[in-house]
């Protein structure tokens, strides 16, 4: 086997608030290409978890590495330039600016032209921005205003955002919530294929239990601040203790005969 | 020793008042979420109501009553106020807030003169409080005693208050959430006219128990408001401890500042101000808050370069403008110089202001140092003009770059107070510092070189400056650094997870615009041939802002029409009324209310109207045809 590092690995991440222990002691690693789903019930230390990975908020004591490398308590804006791109719960898109120039502003970025006075902005990366938006779909709404779409749209923009600087790992922070059923399932398929393809680590938090069990290759659970359980989709289905805190029994889940449930 | 003592306890008599006026404006805050701008007013009407009514009534109750019946009656044009005025303009964007509040003030202002005159007005000593009490050999008046019992008095019933009334707890409720107070079935609209009343009362109520010590006069309110927003700042706005404590802290550095740096003690306040700033940037007692609204935001009508026909079309209307020297007189010419000069100006406010989305309520400032730049350059220096030109909006630059990068820690109302507290500091050093820089006095004697003295000449100089400056402006909206800015202003979670530092882009933008105006101001203190403190003060910013606003903030171009408009009716006015002030005031209010897209947004608008009424087809089949082009 390779020694390299895993491409995410946390180590111990622990935060409390007052007396409240958010998270406690999370380790799990990700490699590259992988789709990892992260569960749990609502307060379960999930989004607190998620902020702590890209620098949203900042751990009392673990580690998180990229490729071996700490970014630990980095900026969220330096991990994004060691290739981490995120998607938020509720989404987060440059409003008045159209579709294309969202994508634009990242590509802009990336390249490391925000200093750029002269240049013209409308023309920088055209052919680039508007390849992304074929990627995921939004090609016809280029020169759409941002405020004016749809929010399954919205989502898929984001992605398209957060592919412009040809992320190693993405982190999408319920990525399907608020979205229509079809939606969801399209998004997400779309992300899959998108991830297996350019070997994109992907870690995602989700409530919907039919888009879990059809995408994830592997899952953790989290409940009160600590992983009670990690593997294989039918692992975690059939693991006794997730069942009790989170599934419940006796259901089946099935993403043939189920639409989505609200999150 | 005793010295000291009797410093201190002036100090804590004068942060009563202070408390009273900025806990109003919190309290106010808290609730509505307006940072009423007008506060300063307020205060300044009760001062003037006191007054009258302790020259009519007699005897120690006749005192005291006129006292609180001042502030009762303030409190009653304060309902009034917030019904006609306020409640049309809760859910517009913060920016028209403070603009139709300000607007308020310079109303006031006019009808302050208009009614009791302009002459400084002494009110009469408080009956029981006349004499002054010995300490040490040192003489402490007893008035002060009273106003330093009166603070903590006052915090304790407004504690009480709060914490032991119902309507206490409905309005702690909506400072934390007033869309959940309404959807249980609360009264907002007269919870938020008795929060608004109660507010008004104090600040008026810390007006007129400041008779006894000040005169009256019609200037106090801009001096009051500036303090109580550096008060706010410091102690956070929405706490009424943090109030306490901040005007405590501020009184005392002005009354220790004085012994410290005597000719500039506004400096002592500032650098504890921006300490505070950096450790806690929410203040002392606040709580960091996510900015609740974009300043900007009525629509969302996306940007684009002048097409070809549109370019030629400014190139046209540049080659007229430049024909003026052919057909008019000097007093045109120099008249159109002005308003080139304001072009620069609101242009470089707009940049700021619209692009990124940061109201400066002192933009005045950049424009007066990059005036002052020249002033020292051409007077001390001796340099020749074409130099000072060069160099003297370095100034401008220098002081954005300092005040910028403080003031781009904050964002929304926090900004626009920030801003307009800085310029009035630079005003302070301005007006306070003789030796350097004449005061009030000004400098004067800074005259163009031959080949620029001539009105057409300057006017082209003027014209030409104004029109670089703008196609350099326009085209960094445009430029990489543009589209960074526009992300910084409409979303920082997103421009942050995209690898933008936003307060670098921003102080960037913050610089860039300082300098621009300073460019105007270097113009202008050639233009009039002295430099005074005038140039950087409020109703200058505030002309600023009306410009851009009356252009529309949401436009490109609106920065350019609304000055020429602006600049043009302005000086037709004064030279028409007296009362330049309430018209300018009323006007202000006008446009924020019924006419809130400025000219540029309405023509624009109408366009967009014409073009949906006739038949393009389908918009999805229209809009790759647009975008191949």
């Amino acid at each position: 086997m390779s020694v390299a590092p895993p491409l995410l690995a946390v180590e111990g991440l622990t935060k409390s608030y007052g007396g409240i222990h958010a998270v406690r002691g999370v380790s799990f690693s990700l490699r590259a290409g992988e789709i990892l789903a992260l569960i749990g019930p609502n307060g379960a230390g999930k989004s607190t978890c998620f902020d702590m990975l890209n620098g949203q908020n900042k751990p009392d004591s673990g580690h998180v590495r990229l490729l071996g490398e700490e970014i630990t308590g980095r900026k969220p804006r330096e991990v994004w330039r060691l290739g981490v791109g995120r998607t938020f719960q509720i989404t987060a898109t440059f409003a008045t600016m159209t579709v294309r120039e969202n994508v634009q502003v990242a590509l802009i970025s990336h390249e490391k032209q925000l200093y750029n006075l002269w240049g013209s902005a409308p023309k920088f990366d055209r052919g680039e921005a508007g390849r992304l938006l074929e990627l995921v779909g939004m090609g016809g709404y280029a020169d759409r205003p941002c405020g004016e779409l749809a929010y399954g749209d919205l989502k898929r923009l984001e992605l398209a955002v957060a592919l412009a600087n040809q992320p190693k790992l993405l982190l999408m922070d319920e990525p399907t919530a608020g979205m229509a059923p079809r939606e969801r399932v399209d998004l997400m398929r779309l992300t899959a294929s998108i991830a297996r393809e350019k070997s994109i680590g992907v870690l995602f938090t989700e409530h919907d239990m039919d888009v879990v069990f059809e995408h994830a290759d592997r899952i953790i659970v989290l409940n009160r601040g600590t992983l009670i359980a990690e593997g294989s989709p039918a692992e975690v289905r059939g693991n006794p203790q997730v069942q009790a805190v989170y599934l419940g029994e006796g259901l089946v889940y099935d993403a043939r005969h189920r639409e989505g449930t609200s999150a | 020793m005793a010295f000291y003592v009797v410093q201190f306890l002036t100090g804590l008599a004068s942060a009563a008042s202070l408390f009273l006026v900025a806990s109003g404006l919190s309290i106010i805050f808290g609730v509505t979420r307006i940072v009423n701008f007008a506060h300063g007013a307020f205060y300044m009407i009760g001062a003037y109501i006191a007054f009258t009514l302790t020259e009519r009534l007699s005897g120690a109750f006749g005192f005291w009553g006129s006292i609180v019946l001042a502030a009762l009656a303030v409190a009653v044009i304060g309902v009034i106020v917030e019904m006609v005025l306020l409640r049309r303009i809760y859910h517009a964007p913060e920016l028209f807030q403070l603009l139709a509040t300000f607007g308020l003030t310079l109303m006031v202002e006019d009808l302050v003169v208009l009614i009791w005159g302009p002459d400084d007005l002494v009110g009469r000593r408080a009956p029981g409080f006349r004499g002054a009490i010995d300490f040490f050999g040192q003489n402490i008046p007893s008035y002060d005693l009273f106003l330093i019992v009166l603070g903590p008095v006052v915090l304790g019933i407004l504690w009480l208050l709060f914490q032991r009334t119902r309507w206490g707890v409905l309005v702690r409720a909506a400072t934390q959430d007033r869309d959940m107070v309404a959807a249980l079935g609360v009264n907002q609209k007269w919870l938020f006219t008795s929060v608004f009343a109660v507010g008004v009362f104090l600040a008026a109520l810390g007006g007129a128990l400041q008779i006894p010590r000040d005169a009256v006069h019609h200037a106090m309110d801009l001096r009051i408001i500036v303090e109580v927003f550096v008060v706010v700042v410091i102690g956070g706005l929405g706490s009424i401890v943090g109030a306490f404590v901040a005007a405590v802290l501020v009184s005392e550095l002005n009354a220790f500042g004085i012994l410290i740096f005597p000719k500039i003690s506004i400096i002592l306040v500032f650098l504890v101000m921006a300490a505070v700033l950096i450790v806690r940037p929410w203040g002392l007692f606040g709580k960091p808050e996510a900015a609740a609204r974009k300043t900007p935001g009525l629509t969302v009508n996306p940007w684009r370069p002048l097409t070809s026909n549109e370019r030629l079309a400014a190139l046209a209307a540049f080659v007229v403008a430049a024909m003026l020297p052919l057909f008019a007189g000097n007093y045109l010419l120099t008249v159109g110089s002005e308003i080139a000069i304001f072009v620069i100006f609101a242009v470089s406010l707009h940049f700021l202001m619209s692009v990124g989305g940061l109201a400066s309520f002192g933009h005045a400032a950049y424009f007066g140092l990059g005036a002052y730049g020249v002033a020292f350059l051409a007077k001390m220096a001796g340099l020749p003009m074409i130099v000072c030109l060069l160099l003297g909006p370095l100034l401008g630059c220098m002081g954005a770059a300092v005040f910028g990068f403080f003031a781009v820690q904050l964002s929304g109302v926090y900004f626009a107070m920030l801003t307009l507290a800085f310029a009035q500091i630079v005003w302070s050093i301005a007006f306070q510092w003789v030796s350097v820089t004449g005061g009030d006095n000004g400098i004067l004697g800074i005259w163009p070189e031959k080949w620029a003295a001539s009105p057409s000449h300057f006017y082209w100089l003027a014209l030409g400056v104004a029109a670089l400056v703008t196609v350099a402006l326009r085209a960094m909206v445009f430029a990489p650094f543009g589209y960074a800015l526009r992300a910084t202003r409409d979303s920082l979670l997103r421009s942050e997870a995209i690898g933008i530092d936003a307060k670098r882009i921003q102080w960037t933008a913050f610089v860039i615009a300082g300098t621009t105006a300073g460019i105007g101001g270097a113009l202008f203190a050639y233009l009039k041939g002295s430099v005074f403190p005038d140039n950087l003060g409020i109703s200058l910013s505030v002309d600023a802002l009306v410009m851009v606003l009356l252009g529309g903030v949401e436009t490109v171009s609106g920065a350019v029409i609304g000055a020429i408009v602006y600049k043009a009716l302005n000086i037709w006015l004064v030279s028409q009324t007296d009362l330049s002030k309430l018209v300018l005031g009323g006007f202000i209010m006008l446009i924020v209310v019924v006419f809130p897209k400025g000219i540029v947004g309405m023509l624009e608008m109408l366009a967009q109207r014409r073009r949906k009424s006739s038949p393009p087809g389908s918009p999805l089949l229209a809009k790759p045809i647009e975008s191949a082009e």
